[in-house]
């Protein structure tokens, strides 16, 4: 197994990755010029699986498609659509496709999305799925049978480093570090004063860890992810910053509060690299990476 | 407590389309309790229904009520055995269960439900219930401080809490704690935090099958123990 994301954390350089959302539907134009535009310039791509509980074009299909660009795809593996079986089934096709890299999460409720009527699966959770994992390599199935070949993974989950609690995340954190996985993106932090906390402790453990970056596109964004979406805060001088950008200026704002963070956390030597979600403006990613003096992959 | 919830006078009245003589049958268990098909709840199905018909088609129908104590153990059916023939259709008002052991029993009459069973749940004070136990099979409350992952976290997970997780909520929705806060401060106060720091393995979901069926040990026979 080569994971070239492995050996882009392994030769310690500051590691980007960068996401593409599968669209509904076959029309992949866009989606292939943004891995076109993006596969050079970060060390890996990240595929949604069904984000946000709406059901698009596979991860794996989309990661295989990747690679014959010649990219370095990360596949996002979610308990929510898939029962024990289906998902180590999918480990495997993962595997003989070349896809080395997955991130193992337990996936929205299936309520949030566009098919709301649909039976949540949760057969296993991210644990037991990052297990079910590493054990595939080892030779063996969940139900402990013999594989004809295994698996070799890269394996990566999240973490949430604004949790509130925090304890609780805390000990399933750990829990994902004991049964294997060797990477986190974290979901999006914007206060550099806490995720340093948040660092201290996870120093302990031998993982690298990725500060997730979502691109501030207005000041209303910020508030709106602070009332609604758990586990992120936007402190109020960044809302600030934002609302004073001149009109029409927003973006190029976020950009470079998105690329002034990447180069303190890359120039501090904080955490092993960035994740990048410009969700819906995939395009500006170079322009974050040149924002925060990263010049590419 | 099984809990249910009455179902529309609509679709009620569309599953018993055309008959002139119908019984409603009504539980005194669980769905007496929870308002949703007990004595009461026999009489004001039987009134709404006699006038839905009567304002839909101008026709007087009979509609005859009675309730049991339990709809779920012939025990209780039988005594009401030769009361309930005669009838062109009943409308059972008990749970899931109740409705179909009642039309096993009937056999030969249409038994239709009055009511959407909804869960396991318990009496919170307020006419509120809330889902305690999804049956399993494979109890695990005795490590999580008397709350159960399985049924309180939307996902079922068994190793800590989601990213969903939000000041104590779930993200599912905002009005529900998230199960594994309070696992957490549970297991805190009770000092058994290590109950959850070891890894749950994956369910056993064979431990309910279903049609699940059980049979008490002392009814067991000789050569099956």
């Amino acid at each position: 197994m080569t994971s070239r994301l492995k050996q882009a954390f392994a030769s310690g350089k500051f590691v980007v990755s960068g996401e593409v959302g599968p669209p509904k539907g076959t029309n992949i134009e866009e989606m292939l010029q943004h891995i076109d535009l993006l596969k050079d310039k970060v060390d890996a791509l990240n595929v949604t699986d069904n984000q946000s509980s709406v059901m698009r074009i596979s991860s794996l299909a989309v990661c295989k498609l990747i690679r014959e660009h010649g990219g370095e795809p990360i596949l996002q593996l979610t308990c929510r659509d898939r029962n024990r079986l289906a998902l180590q089934s999918e480990l495997l096709s993962a595997s003989i496709l070349g896809v080395n890299n997955v991130l193992c999460l337990t996936g929205d409720y299936i309520t949030i999305g566009d098919h709301t009527e649909a039976k949540p699966v949760f057969d296993l959770d991210s644990v037991q799925l990052i297990q079910a994992l590493r054990q595939m390599e080892k030779g063996k199935d969940l139900a402990g049978n013999d594989l004809q070949g295994a698996p070799q993974f890269f394996a990566g989950a999240v973490v949430t480093p604004e949790a509130d609690p925090i304890e609780p995340q805390l000990l399933k954190f750990e829990k994902k570090v004991k049964v294997g996985a060797e990477f986190f993106q974290t979901q999006a932090i914007y206060d550099i004063g806490n995720f340093k906390k948040f660092m201290q402790y996870a120093r302990q453990f031998k993982v690298k860890i990725m500060a997730g970056i979502v691109l501030l596109t207005s000041a209303g964004m910020g508030r709106y992810m602070n009332q609604n979406v758990p586990g992120i805060f936007v402190p109020q001088e960044l809302i600030d910053e934002m609302a004073g950008a001149p009109k029409g200026k927003a973006l190029e704002k976020g950009i470079e509060i998105a690329g002034r963070m990447i180069r303190q956390l890359k120039d501090e030597n904080i955490c092993d690299g960035v994740h990048i979600m410009a969700i819906g403006k995939e395009a500006v990613i170079p322009d974050i990476l040149s924002a925060a003096g990263l010049n590419g992959a | 407590m099984i809990v249910a919830q009455r179902k529309g006078i609509e679709e009620v009245k569309k599953m018993v389309e055309g008959k002139s003589r119908i019984l409603i049958a009504g539980c005194g268990t669980c769905v007496a309790v929870c308002m949703a098909g007990g004595e009461r709840e026999v009489s004001i199905l039987a009134s709404m229904l006699r006038m839905a018909v009567k304002l839909e088609s101008g026709r007087d129908i009979e509609v005859a009520e009675i309730t049991m104590e339990r709809q779920c153990d012939r025990e209780f059916i039988e005594p009401f055995d030769k009361q309930m023939r005669g009838y062109e259709a009943v409308i059972s008002t008990a749970c899931g269960i109740g409705i179909q052991f009642l039309a096993d029993f009937l056999g030969d009459i249409p038994v239709v439900p009055g009511v959407n069973t909804k869960f396991l749940g318990s009496n919170e004070g307020g006419g509120t219930w809330f889902e305690r136990c999804r049956a399993c099979g494979e109890c695990v409350l005795g490590e999580t401080g008397g709350i159960c992952p399985i049924t309180i976290c939307a996902k079922n997970l068994l190793n800590g809490p989601c990213g969903g997780t939000n000041k104590g909520k779930c993200e599912v929705d905002k009005d529900k704690d998230c199960a594994w806060t309070l696992i957490y401060r549970r297991l805190e106060k009770l000092g058994a935090l290590d109950n959850i720091r070891k890894i749950f393995p994956p369910k056993n979901y064979h431990a309910q099958t279903h049609p699940s069926r059980m049979i008490h040990e002392a009814y067991q026979k000789e050569e099956k123990k």
